[in-house]
């Protein structure tokens, strides 16, 4: 049952089908002529878009060698960027995991009027322009917004401080952790905890020990994505940061700042560490689906 | 299993009051002085030299001691819009007037003659706008009136969002309305011919010069002076020309303080102290290492001096009557940028 | 709502599970104020302009050409990943080569890879000077600071949604109705098309919606490598920008509104198709 508006990044789903055999089905598959055209096109194509950017960034990294690159991520305005970016996801991800938890337990487990549309309005942010989500806030929090007036008189700083980029970084990573879970949950049915309920378990108990354990794989994927999106949004932080070198510069705008010094390569090692955590993080989902791939499947079977 | 309403309202005011506690604890006020300097573009080395310049002299003379100057850089309005939108700013250096007079007009934060606060219309630096050309100049370009020669690509950032382009813009229509004797139509011509020759159209002008210089597009580079210096030192003589036209535009860069900004957070002192240390021997000797033009060239040193061109310069206010109504005539919605611009396809 | 709440029946199914008031109470606050309100103030202030002023801002030549160059743009590259997903997808579960795992794992670069990176990446290679840039500039090819510059980021970045949408489905329609058909005569083509595809379509759908909806309102990755000409590669969510850094605040939300309306539309088709397919799957 795939209700996912995002994709549900689970191959593991099916356990690893493209294990079989070939031979055994002589009579279906294209000659080895096609296919391997059809892997050359897929390669090509991948390399085209994918990789050779990927590549580039560590090349252009490597370009003055290893003292460059160390100074390069260790200097003070880099370190500061890079500590923003760290606080700024572990304010995001963890709101955004409660929600996601909060919602996938509604939206999976009742069945009420509107959810359809709550659904729709969780997965709005997802296909919202990066900009508008910056925009937004401005217009809310700004000194022109609406609420500007009553923020200065207060003394409350959101936009142009660290508020403000919780805020739209929260924003543009609402949907994942709730997508991932909704329809894992709704796979699982709600059985299990009806049970442990009949039999006396306390509410939150049912919780902790019989939905969280259930879905914990989809959890942690929804968790990667959202974090992997947390730490590199640049469009809806660029918006609301102000820049302020040091203070309000997160990674990604770090980098566009350095690109803008004529300092490229210096741009491309701080940027080297964005495609190094999207590696890591990539390489943590590919692991779990080898190592857990039958228990993922075999939870969805449920 | 319906609970009461008052349990999902206490659920709901426990979220909210997580919520605001957070904002809360951020809100909390700094200790420290830092001046917060809200620049435009080319200004980034500059700035790196006179923050530290200017904390060691301040430091060494006051018992309250400045940390940090931090710095803001971008596209000169993109920056106004940001001030006004709440940047606390305790300084503006943008690259035009029309930029520091939009935030006194929208934000109230400093008052409309802030211009006639410091010296020398509160701009402590001048620039103008040069061509930069590939080296040996292939395409032979001499002065503004190459520029609209066939198969001239030109590359300049947009006149909306960054000041230098709105000086190259006003420079070339200067030059035109002395090569055709104000005859309007001719100007306009000659500028919707300029404009067809650009194929890229960056929001910002560090964007523009990575763009002719690291990405090679484009047979010239309308630039700041101090750019194009910058370009020839980062890249290396032997990669670019610079080309003094027979025309260009006096371009007065101003420094202001944001007055409320600077009075909410105590800094009035500090940042009255920077602006003013622009004027100094020291902080002109400086400005002239960076290639912006000193204003007092004596307490410069002569090698940097020496690097300028002798260019015949118009003023915004002879030509044009001043940066209110450039900006309405030219740069508005609907005005002659608009009118002109026409992509080629 | 919480007031209707009270008589169980009229707006829910009742269910012996506990948490809904909590869980729905939750989602309700964080989904105000981190979307709902602010996007209520969006639509505040595009309302502010006036109906005059808000025909005059969305008909105006260049906020069509941006609104153009974003959806065809968007829609070009969503075609060429479902043409490209599909082959990729296909060969990532019907063959096996080396190092089809590690291409697998790839697949998801755009979504960890922060956009401004690959911005600056994609630009660096497609430049006139670049490694690609450099072998089509002979055939006087300009990618780079050119509409088609837009649609290599717009590609980029819509990718995995394709393949990971029609994986998974692929993975469970290989099998005995593909071997009877094509016992019972019919070509291999045939097969492909009239037995495997039809129920791979839904999934394929929505991933091109999906691609489409994420490329419309791309920003990070498109303005590094675009030229940025107005009326010509110029993407709406710059032009929402640049008419920020105008102070025409109002200009901006009713691009913005306009795009935010079509993104809500989008995301309801999607659910809508996937409803649908789920229906006919006797799913529910």
């Amino acid at each position: 049952m795939s209700d996912a508006t995002l994709p549900r990044h689970d191959a593991a789903a099916a356990p690893a089908p493209a294990a079989k055999p070939q031979s055994a089905r002589s009579v279906v598959g294209e000659s080895p002529i096609i296919q391997a055209a059809l892997i050359t096109v897929s390669l090509a194509f991948l390399l085209l878009f994918l990789l050779l950017p990927l590549i580039t960034v560590f090349v252009e990294a490597g370009a003055r060698g290893w003292s460059g690159y160390r100074e390069a991520i260790t200097e003070p305005d880099a370190v500061s960027a890079i500590r923003l970016t760290l606080l700024v996801a572990a304010i995001a991800v963890p709101f955004n995991v409660v929600v996601g938890v909060a919602a996938a337990w509604a939206i999976a487990k009742f069945e009420f009027r509107g959810k359809n549309l709550l659904i729709s309005l969780i997965d709005l942010p997802f296909s919202v322009s990066p900009v508008i989500s910056g925009l937004v806030y401005v217009l809310l929090f700004g000194a022109q917004g609406y609420l500007g007036p009553f923020l200065r008189a207060n003394g409350i700083e959101i936009i142009f401080a660290l508020p403000g980029l919780v805020l739209a970084t929260i924003f543009v990573t609402f949907p994942f952790v709730a997508r991932e879970l909704i329809p894992h949950m709704q796979a699982i049915g709600s059985t299990d905890e009806e049970a442990a309920l009949t039999l006396g378990a306390s509410p939150w108990r049912v919780f902790f020990s019989i939905t969280l354990p259930n879905v914990k794989w989809s959890l942690f994927y929804g968790v990667l994505l959202c974090n992997a999106r947390a730490m590199g949004e640049f469009g809806a932080v660029a918006v609301v940061s102000g820049k302020i070198r040091g203070l309000t510069n997160t990674m990604p705008l770090h980098v566009e700042i350095l690109y803008n010094e004529y300092m490229s390569a210096a741009a491309f090692a701080v940027a080297s560490l964005l495609a190094g955590l999207a590696l890591v993080t990539l390489a943590l989902k590919a692991l779990l689906e080898w190592r857990y791939g039958d228990a993922i499947a075999a939870s969805r079977r449920h | 299993m319906p609970r009461p309403l008052i349990h999902r309202l206490v659920h709901a005011g426990l979220v909210l009051g997580a919520f605001s506690l957070c904002f809360g604890i951020v809100a909390g006020a700094r200790a420290q002085t830092e001046l917060l300097n809200v620049s435009y573009d080319p200004t980034r080395e500059l700035y790196r030299e006179i923050n530290a310049a200017f904390i060691a002299e301040w430091n060494a003379k006051n018992a309250k001691k400045i940390t940090t100057i931090r710095q803001s850089h971008g596209g000169s309005g993109a920056q106004a819009r940001t001030v006004i939108d709440g940047l606390n700013a305790d300084v503006l250096t943008l690259a035009l007037a029309g930029d520091v007079d939009a935030v006194a007009q929208r934000s109230k934060k400093l008052p409309e003659n802030w211009q006639s606060r410091l010296p020398q219309n509160s701009s402590p630096y001048t620039s103008t706008i040069v061509f930069l050309v590939r080296k040996g100049n292939p395409k032979a370009i001499k002065d503004w009136g190459d520029l609209v020669k066939p198969g001239v690509q030109i590359i300049t950032p947009n006149p909306k969002t960054s000041g230098g382009a709105r000086w190259n813009y006003l420079a070339a229509w200067a030059y035109a309305e002395k090569a055709f004797n104000k005859d309007d139509a001719k100007v306009r011509d000659y500028v919707a011919k300029l404009l067809a020759n650009v194929p890229v159209l960056d929001t910002g002008a560090r964007g523009a010069t990575t763009t002719f210089t690291q990405r090679g597009i484009g047979d010239v580079f309308l630039s700041w002076e101090n750019e194009a210096f910058l370009a020839l030192k980062e890249f290396g003589p032997d990669k670019f020309d610079i080309v003094v036209p027979s025309l260009s535009i006096l371009a007065e860069p101003p420094v202001a303080i944001v007055d409320a900004n600077v009075d909410a957070k105590g800094t009035r002192a500090e940042a009255q102290a920077y602006l003013d240390f622009l004027y100094t021997p020291k902080g002109q000797a400086i400005i002239a290492k960076h290639f912006y033009r000193p204003r007092n060239p004596e307490a410069a040193d002569p090698k940097d001096i020496a690097n300028f061109p002798k260019v015949d310069l118009v003023t915004i206010d002879a030509v044009f009557g001043g940066w209110a109504k450039a900006q309405a005539t030219h740069f508005g919605d609907g005005g002659t940028f608009d009118q002109l611009y026409k992509p080629a396809r | 709502m919480a007031g209707r709440a009270a008589a169980p029946s009229a707006w829910r199914r009742p269910s012996v599970l506990p948490g809904l008031g909590l869980s729905l109470g939750i989602t309700l606050t964080a989904l105000s104020l981190v979307v709902l309100i602010p996007l209520a103030a969006l639509f505040i202030k595009a309302a502010s302009a006036g109906p005059a002023e808000i025909w005059a801002i969305a008909t105006s030549p260049r906020t069509l050409a941006a609104l153009r160059l974003s959806f065809l743009g968007a829609l070009f590259a969503a075609c060429i990943n479902a043409a490209f997903g599909l082959i990729l997808a296909w060969v990532l579960v019907r063959y096996d080569f080396p190092g089809r795992r590690l291409i697998d794992a790839a697949v998801d670069l755009p979504f960890a890879l922060p956009t401004a990176v690959a911005g600056i990446a994609l630009a660096a290679i497609y430049a006139p000077n670049g490694w690609v840039g450099a072998l089509l500039a002979p055939l006087d090819i300009k990618v780079a600071y050119t509409p088609l510059g837009v649609m290599v980021a717009l590609i980029f970045i819509g990718l995995p949604f394709v393949v990971r949408m029609v994986q998974p489905v692929l993975e469970e329609a290989q099998g005995d109705i593909e071997e009877a058909a094509a016992l019972l005569g019919a070509s291999r083509l045939r097969t492909i098309f009239q037995v495997i595809l039809p129920p791979v379509l839904p999934a394929l759908l929505t991933g091109f919606v999906l691609a489409f909806a994420r490329a419309v309102g791309e920003y990070g990755s498109v303005i590094f490598i675009a030229g940025n000409i107005p009326m010509l590669s110029e993407i709406a969510p710059l032009l929402i920008v640049i008419k920020l850094e105008q102070f025409d605040y109002a200009g901006a939300a009713v691009i913005a509104t306009l795009m935010l309306l079509l993104s809500f539309a989008l995301i309801l088709l999607v659910n809508l198709i996937q409803a649908r397919a789920r229906r006919r799957l006797g799913d529910v």
